[in-house]
């Protein structure tokens, strides 16, 4: 056996199916949730609540130890997104307006932007030629 | 790999300062714990400076040494180099990674030992929130972390060396070379380090023409559990050495299974942190090989998929009478 093979034998594995359920079951509740609101007020008075819970979480310092229980599931919704916008800006305003929270800010969310609109304009694409047909 | 021997260096005393997450874990004996992770500043890096100044000042209190030698994980040393423009000391700013203490112990024993100077001290520190933020993600940020990683470590401690006769005799040390056995995952440090670990203590027994039979004890670096058990594994299949009992991880043993600390604790300021305030403090401890190691770590290597290279060193300490 290799070195990496007795490395990948003996490193412990992660609970991928118990956080795949966690994920799926949190992520849902959000969803839901969600749904209920769109339908009672509006989509972004949802949007608005999410945001709002998410960053005072992430200033209190309590969000990570909500995505340690909910794991991905907290992650992936827009309360991920607020979260790492919020994470970011804290953690370098020391540095200073400029350099330090307008530079980083999208440190984390920035792929989240442009892996986002880039499928969007994919998709958008598909649907128009298929409109055309 | 090179070994020295040295015929005349001591470990004089040492001052260690950390915070309540070490409070709470296995090793006592700490000169000061803070009361949070900001002891008083506004940022995790003035936190830092002000850590390594209050252990400069009280080893300044007892001992007089014209040399620091150390280094920390932040990028430049920017910490290390700010503190020390506040002391009228000579000043040599190292670094290898977690095995930085070991590499400043070797410099300092090599200079006392060739009379060149009396009295040197050796300086080291980590910040859980600093380093957090320069090699992996904002720390409010709820990035998910690998069950077999580690922490690490808040804490700052220094020592002085020096060719005044103490209890803790430095006897010799080899000085490692760096190793790459390939391994790509940032978050397994203990698998890349083991390797290196495993390389200089064979080595060190080569050279010195010693056996395990001559230690009461083999303290490495912060390899972790896991890392530990593939530096025994290590041993055994490459080196032919199959004895485990005499080994003890110095990060593995910080903290205690309750908090959550995952694989154990990491940074430059472990091995000196266990090896001062638990190992040499123990009475049965009579000769011990102490094995710094260090995962020479870049965020922009390993985004660009290059494996992380180790590097480790060992220094003997014998506690006389």
């Amino acid at each position: 056996m290799t070195y990496n093979e007795v490395v990948k034998s003996i490193t412990p594995k992660e609970k991928r199916l118990e956080n795949a359920i966690r994920a799926f079951v949190s992520g849902g509740i959000i969803g839901s949730i969600s749904e209920l609101l769109v339908s009672a007020v509006s989509p972004e008075f949802m949007l608005i609540v999410w945001i709002a819970i998410a960053a005072f979480l992430t200033g209190f310092g309590r969000f990570d130890d909500v995505v340690d229980f909910l794991k991905m599931g907290a992650i992936i919704p827009i309360t991920g997104f607020a979260h790492s916008v919020a994470a970011s800006s804290l953690e370098y305003k020391e540095e200073g307006l400029i350099t330090g929270i307008g530079a980083n800010y999208l440190k984390l969310a920035g792929s989240v932007i442009l892996y986002g609109v880039l499928t969007a304009a994919i998709f958008a694409g598909i649907r128009g030629v298929l409109w055309l047909l | 790999m090179v070994t020295l021997k040295y015929s005349n260096v001591y470990l004089n005393d040492w001052f260690s300062i950390a915070s309540p997450d070490e409070e709470k874990g296995n090793i006592k004996n700490v000169n000061l714990y803070m009361k949070d992770y900001y002891y008083g500043e506004k940022t995790a890096e003035e936190a830092e400076i002000k850590m390594q100044k209050t252990v400069l000042n009280h080893l300044l209190q007892k001992y007089s040494f014209p040399l620091v030698i150390g280094g920390d994980l932040s990028n430049q040393l920017a910490t290390m180099n700010t503190t020390l423009k506040c002391f009228d000391k000579s000043f040599l700013g190292i670094y290898n990674a977690c095995s930085t203490f070991i590499e400043g112990m070797i410099i300092a024993s090599q200079y006392i030992d060739a009379k060149s100077i009396d009295t040197a001290c050796v300086l080291t520190s980590s910040h859980i929130l600093a380093s957090e933020r320069q090699f992996r993600f904002p720390n409010e940020y709820g990035s998910l972390k690998s069950c077999y990683t580690t922490v690490t470590i808040t804490a700052a401690v220094g020592g002085v060396l020096s060719n005044q006769a103490s209890k803790y005799k430095v006897v010799s040390s080899t000085i490692g070379n760096v190793v790459d056995y390939g391994v790509k995952d940032v978050n397994n440090i203990g698998a890349i380090m083991a390797p290196a670990a495993a390389k200089v203590f064979y080595e060190h027994m080569k050279n010195s023409g010693k056996t395990l039979d001559d230690y009461d004890f083999v303290l490495t670096g912060d390899l972790g559990r896991l890392g530990l058990e593939l530096f025994l594994h290590l041993l055994k299949t490459e080196y032919g050495i199959h004895e485990e009992e005499k080994f003890m991880d110095a990060g593995a043993s910080i903290y205690k299974e309750n908090q959550k600390k995952l694989q154990g604790g990491s940074g430059p300021s472990v091995i000196p942190f266990v090896l001062f305030n638990k190992v040499l403090t123990s009475k049965k401890v009579k000769k011990v090989l102490v094995i710094g190691t260090g995962a020479l770590h870049n965020p922009t290597l390993v985004n660009q998929k290059k494996s992380i290279p180790a590097i480790a060193h060992a220094i003997e300490i014998e506690v006389l009478k």
